[in-house]
């Protein structure tokens, strides 16, 4: 088991020198920030005073070496535009995001779920069948005009929830969170509800294909010999079985909600990470978006890396076959 | 051994048909079939034909007037012409800004299928030709791309491209090359070992020839069913990068940045704007999935009879 921790976490950390090296050589070849920095009317030694001032006349080599002796220590640069450190920014805004996605995902659970279990207790009537049908869609239509169709409907002409934006927000435990008030429930509704959509399409997928095959089980027949009420056998026996791949397949798609959180904050002009990283390209901010971009990778590692090493210590047959290969 | 041979005499009869109209066949069983390619074909057909059957071209400053900015479905401009899907801020033709804008969409979306899955699958089928170090190194840089949502992928090749047409192809090509890759390989795998593929090395044939003309072939029909559903995925992921802004260039507007543009009027009612263009979006998504549907169940081997 040591051996494989050593090795996973090794491949891990190179996973993320690799992005590390291709993000920033990415970014550095974005445009010239001075142009959008300095006032339209400077001179050409006011431009270099602020290129020198950002460092942006050093060779590229130099650059980069800088950019991963501050990263080692902690510091992924300053913001050009703000004059303030890129993570620092980020953290103000993550808060907003994670709130975001984790709404999103109790909401594709809440969605998914019943839906799914319906759908697989009756695959080939008519609601199992739209259900699917559903699910289609809503792995297939672009959610950011989802996202427009449902402010057109709910915020311009029912008006009942707001367009964008997030609500008044309180603290707990240190955290900046707007779910507590009802008005900051009424913000969220709609991004929430877009962004869970995608995964709700795929809990679907999940609990339907799991339904179908716990319905066959030995200990579903048995509680139904027992007399156990058709009730009863999905809410305990087979929805219990079914929240094994659920819940496995949420916490490795959290990643990828907080990438997706891109588009979905802005459609709702929501002051999430996501837009501050739009609004930076925008701006060529080049250290925020490396560091949101870092930040963003080390998150996906992570998940994945914790999924793996549970998984071994699970299953003894995965660190086998990876020490056999 | 003549009782093992005479089922076989029926199937010789059955030779007539052949594969491909029978899955053919196969392929119009269902009535839900003709709907959706009759859709594609629509679609495309109006796409293609933009320039000659769009009230107005578009891109045409001397055929606007600012004048007939913001008009909404169904009115008529001074000069008696009728905007049946209303006008844009320019006072542009939503109804011929939507097929000229649909051409884009399906030009980006089937050439950047088409070329990934060209490269795709011409590194997923070497790999697996030549087996061992090339191939699990091959096959590390797939599963390390495909750990990363490729909106994001394409979001930060794009911020550093700069807009373009061109520049977008390129991004979704290099964000989707790794699912073909990763197709062809699965099917690759269990094909290598097959008698006709010892036979062609036996034939002493040159390795190109037995990876492109023999072993290839054989892989293409998930890579089929694959390339269909992702054109309908490179064609929303495209229009969600040019709603982004980092997509198509504003003069080239496909139908995400119509939408884009309409975003802003949205909230003062001029819903026409943005919701057109998601709806010519969407029935083009929704036609290539239920195509793409159909041809998984035809092409499934597990599935024919």
């Amino acid at each position: 088991m040591l051996a494989y921790l050593i090795r996973r976490i090794g491949q891990a950390l190179l996973t993320v020198a690799v992005m590390a090296t291709i993000v920033f050589l990415a970014i550095y070849a974005v445009g010239n920030p001075v142009d959008i920095l300095a006032n339209p009317n400077a001179d050409a030694k006011e431009m270099a005073e602020i290129a020198a001032r950002l460092g942006l006349d050093r060779p590229l080599y130099e650059q980069f070496g800088l950019f991963v002796m501050n990263a080692l220590q902690g510091d992924l640069g300053r913001s050009f535009v703000f004059n303030e450190p890129a993570l620092k920014l980020i953290a103000q805004r993550m808060p907003a995001t994670l709130e975001l996605a984790f709404v999103a995902l109790v909401f594709s659970v809440l969605i998914g779920i019943p839906l799914g279990v319906w759908a697989g207790l009756r695959p080939e009537g008519f609601a199992g069948r739209s259900i699917m049908t559903g699910s289609i869609l809503g792995f297939s239509l672009p959610n950011f005009w989802i996202g427009l169709m449902l402010i057109l409907l709910f915020a311009v002409e029912l008006k009942w929830l707001p367009s964008g934006g997030r609500g008044p927000t309180t603290s707990l435990f240190g955290l900046q969170v707007s779910f507590l008030t009802w008005e900051g429930l009424r913000h969220l509704l709609l991004p929430a509800f877009t962004l869970a959509l995608y995964k709700a399409a795929l809990v679907v997928r999940l609990a339907r294909a799991g339904t179908r095959e716990a319905v066959l089980q030995d200990y579903v027949r048995f509680a139904r010999a027992k007399g156990l009420s058709p009730r009863r056998i999905v809410l305990v026996h087979v929805l219990k079985n079914i929240m094994i791949p659920v819940v496995t397949v949420l916490g490795l798609e959290l990643g990828s909600m907080i990438a997706f959180a891109v588009v979905t904050e802005t459609v709702f002009a929501y002051p999430g990470m996501g837009k501050l990283l739009i609004d930076s390209i925008g701006r060529l901010d080049r250290p925020v978006i490396v560091a949101y971009l870092m930040l963003v990778v080390v998150i996906f590692v992570v998940i994945n890396l914790v999924v793996d090493l549970v998984y071994a210590a699970l299953d003894p047959r995965v660190r086998l076959t990876e020490a056999g290969a | 051994m003549s009782v093992a041979a005479e089922p076989r005499v029926p199937a010789a009869v059955e030779r007539h048909e052949s594969p491909l109209r029978r899955r053919l066949g196969e392929f119009f069983d269902r009535k839900s079939a003709y709907v959706s390619v009759a859709l594609l074909l629509l679609l495309i057909g109006a796409a293609v034909f933009a320039p000659w059957i769009a009230p107005q071209n578009p891109y045409d400053l001397a055929q606007l007037d600012i004048m007939d900015g913001r008009l909404a479905p169904g009115a008529t401009s001074m000069d008696g012409k009728v905007f049946r899907l209303g006008t844009d801020e320019q006072g542009r033709d939503m109804l011929s800004a939507i097929l000229y804008g649909l051409r884009i969409s399906l030009f980006v979306g089937i050439v950047s299928t088409v070329a990934a899955c060209s490269v795709g699958a011409a590194i997923g089928v070497f790999a697996a030709y030549k087996g061992g170090r090339v191939e699990s190194l091959v096959m590390r840089a797939v599963d390390l791309q495909l750990s990363f949502p490729a909106i994001l992928i394409a979001l930060v090749l794009l911020a550093a491209f700069g807009r373009g047409i061109d520049k977008v192809i390129i991004a979704l090509v290099v964000v989707q090359w790794a699912y073909y890759a990763r197709t062809v390989r699965g099917s690759a795998l269990v094909e290598r070992n097959r008698d006709y593929m010892e036979a062609a090395r036996c034939l002493a044939l040159p390795k190109s020839r037995i990876v492109f003309r023999h072993l290839l072939p054989n892989c293409l029909p998930p890579l089929i069913v694959v390339a269909t559903v992702q054109v309908a995925h490179a064609i929303a992921l495209e229009a969600t990068l040019s709603f982004l802004g980092v997509g198509v260039p504003v003069t080239e507007p496909s139908l995400g940045m119509l939408i884009k543009n309409g975003y802003d009027y949205l909230m003062s009612g001029k819903y026409w704007i943005s919701t057109y263009p998601g709806i010519a979006l969407v029935m083009a998504i929704v036609a290539i999935n239920m195509v793409g549907d159909r041809l998984r169940d035809v092409l499934n081997p597990r599935l024919s009879k």
